[in-house]
């Protein structure tokens, strides 16, 4: 046993109301420089929807992730003989095109423009050449459905949908849409690392966040095809790539990143979890079927004796396995099993889990009266306005069963609040459907506890990072300390 | 020869060789000591992907080939002439080596086409990338014309070129191995020393810092802040 530990994520997306904060606090923060105007490293898609940037989750068309071939993992973008082969023109790297044109207004038009019948514009001008511009598309351009039916239609976890199915996701009355916010997933296998030929990409060993080393970065750009969540990002201007660093300068402070400190609906968990480094490669090469259970057992019991024992023998620290057995990411992903990682089926091992969304509440119309309570609790799941295996593409690998399983738990844990609050639900009736749904009633009074009622501190449990003890290695800390900040840094420069 | 034009080859092929080779070394370097973030091969394949397959592959693939072709006369002098001892096998090597040149000859016309056409491409390319573009134009079309007119170069680059690199390599430069040859063939030599002294000014750095070890290298990299060896020696010790 080889315990790491990593800082792990859960969105609750049941609680998102796609309102874009988090996008917004990481662009002030960290992408608006030149180059990296059309970067989202965190950004809210509309599902079913083509994303951002388009399509990304066809990999047919960008090759992201891995794949098994003869019972071996490998690149699906670069194999490492294909990469030399393929350096000069990467035949899979997404283009500008597939994202959008940044742009501006030419707001000086509105008091320059002379006398008119007309009123003045503010013409859009892009932010690559300067030059006027139509606006062809942009980062959130089928938010809320927006746009022409094609967008929504186009989603390629619509695949294996019954044609029916699809004409009722965008029928009028029935049409139905939910938030998907996203961020690097800071993935145990990350294609991005293992694709990089200058080894510029790394994991950070002690909590796990996956960077760009900006000076080793020579812009070769297999990073960009071979993350199947095209997460990673290609400055234009600087020719390197850049990502999502998890706000590690905030994390290191204590600090949650922004996205997860501004977020309204406060939707976003963020924790420690103790894996098992040695099995990485065993559990990416699972059967698609077994990948999510899987990776669940990946994830080490941070109460056991034994994974305690390893974890400091590993050099982890005390107050970091005391963070882990308060992680709120364990309890939602291994402990109540709500919280599942975005298409783990790419097999990078994503560290950031989604609690699946409920649809709206479906009534069942008996003699022209709605009808809320039936005898079997969970209809309304495997009927709903989106279809169950709609979801299970997203977050199942393809099974509906751990979809359902999560969304039973939360169903049952809304009803038992309502037996306990509202009345209208017997007690008798709530807890048969806890009963069904394999959940006890302390754990729904915990699930209820930390989905509705969590504090700051709930959410975000933040180790301290024991930079410390890293600069112990090779200096003083107090000479440190004084001599901290005082050098020469070289700008972000492209060329000479 | 007059003494004026022997100075004057001695100067071209004797010092300059020195001051390019000098300014290469000394600001690559320096630069990638100094400013390692600069150091990046600056793809525009992001900005527009349609065109860049059509310059970029040929252009690569025409220049690595006919490098090695260079190399190669520079080192196993004897093994080319051996080889073109029969005339078929001449043919074939002068074909190859002329295909791969012209390749690149459209390679680079075509990602000249394409950063004049593309607004965005243009955008992110500096007075140092037409430069650059200026002077390896000029090298592939006097190669092209010397394959086509001073033939065969597998034939004499052993014999007069040869000596006179390795006379550059020994440092004790022999100008007369190439005072007697065309001025197509000393453009040539020239600008090859031009373009390695601009060579660390420019985008071409990336050539230095091509990927070696990848093909080697396990699939994941983990970086460690702290120091574990020594981590771990201080818990054996207490």
């Amino acid at each position: 046993m080889n315990v790491r530990s990593q800082i792990a994520m859960t969105f609750h997306l049941d609680k998102c109301i796609g309102c874009h904060t988090c996008s917004i606090a990481c662009k002030n923060i960290w992408t608006d420089r030149k180059g990296t105007e059309y970067m989202w490293w965190n950004n809210v898609e509309t599902k079913p929807g083509t994303g951002y940037p388009a399509l990304w989750e066809d990999q047919d068309k960008f090759k992201g992730g891995w794949e098994k071939s003869k019972g071996k993992l490998r690149l699906k973008s670069t194999g490492k003989g294909r990469i030399v082969a393929n350096i000069f023109h990467n035949p899979s790297q997404p283009s500008m095109d597939d994202y959008y044109e940044p742009w501006t207004y030419d707001y000086q038009n509105l008091f320059n423009a002379p006398e008119g019948d007309d009123q003045p514009t503010a013409v859009p001008i892009s932010m690559v050449t300067g030059e006027y511009m139509d606006i062809e598309s942009g980062p959130n351009w089928d938010d809320d459905l927006s746009g022409t039916p094609a967008y929504a239609r186009n989603d390629p976890n619509l695949s294996t949908l019954t044609d029916q199915q699809r004409q009722q996701l965008t029928a009028i009355e029935q049409m139905v849409f939910f938030y998907f916010p996203r961020i690097c997933n800071h993935c145990l296998n990350p294609a991005c690392v293992a694709s990089c030929p200058s080894g510029a990409l790394y994991k950070r060993g002690e909590d796990g966040i996956v960077l760009v080393d900006q000076k080793r970065c020579r812009a070769w750009r297999s990073c960009i095809a071979a993350c199947p969540y095209k997460k990673v990002f290609y400055n234009w201007s600087t020719g390197k790539s850049e990502k999502c660093i998890l706000c590690y300068p905030r994390i290191e402070t204590g600090q949650a990143p922004a996205c997860f400190h501004s977020c309204v609906g406060r939707i976003r968990y963020l924790g420690v979890l103790l894996y098992d480094a040695d099995r990485i490669e065993e559990v990416a090469r699972l059967s698609d079927e077994a990948l999510i259970e899987g990776h669940r057992s990946m994830i080490l019991d941070p109460n056991d004796e034994k994974v305690i024992a390893a974890a400091k023998e590993n050099g982890i620290q005390e107050s970091i396995i005391k963070a882990a057995q308060e992680s709120p990411v364990y309890q939602f992903v291994k402990v109540w099993k709500l919280a599942l990682p975005p298409h783990i089926e790419y097999r990078t091992l994503p560290m950031l889990f989604y609690v699946p969304p409920m649809s709206p509440v479906m009534a069942t119309r008996k003699n022209g009266a709605l009808k809320s309570v039936t005898d079997d609790f969970f209809h309304d799941i495997e009927e709903s306005r989106v279809p169950l295996e709609f979801l299970g593409n997203l977050f199942g690998a393809g099974q509906t069963a751990p979809v359902l399983y999560a969304l039973k738990k939360q169903k049952a844990v809304r009803w038992y609040r309502r037996a306990v609050t509202v009345g209208d639900v017997t007690m008798e009736t709530a807890k048969k459907m806890l009963a069904a749904a394999d959940c006890s009633v302390e754990e729904a009074e915990a699930i209820y506890q930390l989905t509705s009622l969590c504090t700051v501190d709930d959410r975000f449990v933040i180790p301290p990072s024991h930079r410390e003890e890293a600069l112990e290695a090779f200096q003083d800390p107090m000479q440190r300390k004084q001599e901290a900040g005082f050098g020469f840094i070289s700008g972000p420069h492209r060329g000479l | 020869m007059d003494s004026s034009g022997l100075l004057f080859d001695q100067i071209l092929f004797g010092v300059f060789p020195y001051v390019a080779l000098f300014t290469f070394f000394f600001v690559t370097i320096q630069r990638y000591r100094v400013q390692k973030f600069t150091f990046s091969s600056l793809s525009s394949q992001f900005l527009e992907n349609k065109t860049h397959f059509w310059g970029m592959v040929p252009f690569h693939y025409g220049l690595i080939a006919v490098l090695t072709g260079h190399t190669v006369m520079m080192l196993f002098p004897k093994l080319v002439l051996n080889w073109n001892s029969v005339p078929v096998r001449l043919y074939v090597l002068e074909a190859t080596m002329f295909a791969f040149a012209a390749l690149s000859f459209i390679g680079v016309i075509a990602l000249i086409r394409r950063r004049l056409k593309h607004s965005k491409v243009r955008m992110v390319t500096s007075k140092a990338d037409w430069v650059l573009l200026f002077f390896l134009v000029l090298q592939i079309v006097i190669g092209l014309y010397m394959a086509l007119f001073n033939r065969w170069g597998s034939s004499w680059f052993p014999g007069a070129m040869t000596p006179y690199l390795w006379s550059l390599a020994e440092f004790s430069p022999n100008v007369s191995y190439i005072s007697a040859l065309p001025l197509m063939v000393k453009l040539h030599v020239i600008n090859a020393f031009v373009l390695i002294g601009i060579f660390p000014f420019t985008r071409l750095v990336h050539v230095l810092v091509v990927p070696n070890h990848f093909l080697f290298r396990r699939h994941q990299v983990v970086r460690w802040y702290k120091n574990r060896k020594l981590i771990a020696g201080e818990r054996d010790r207490s």
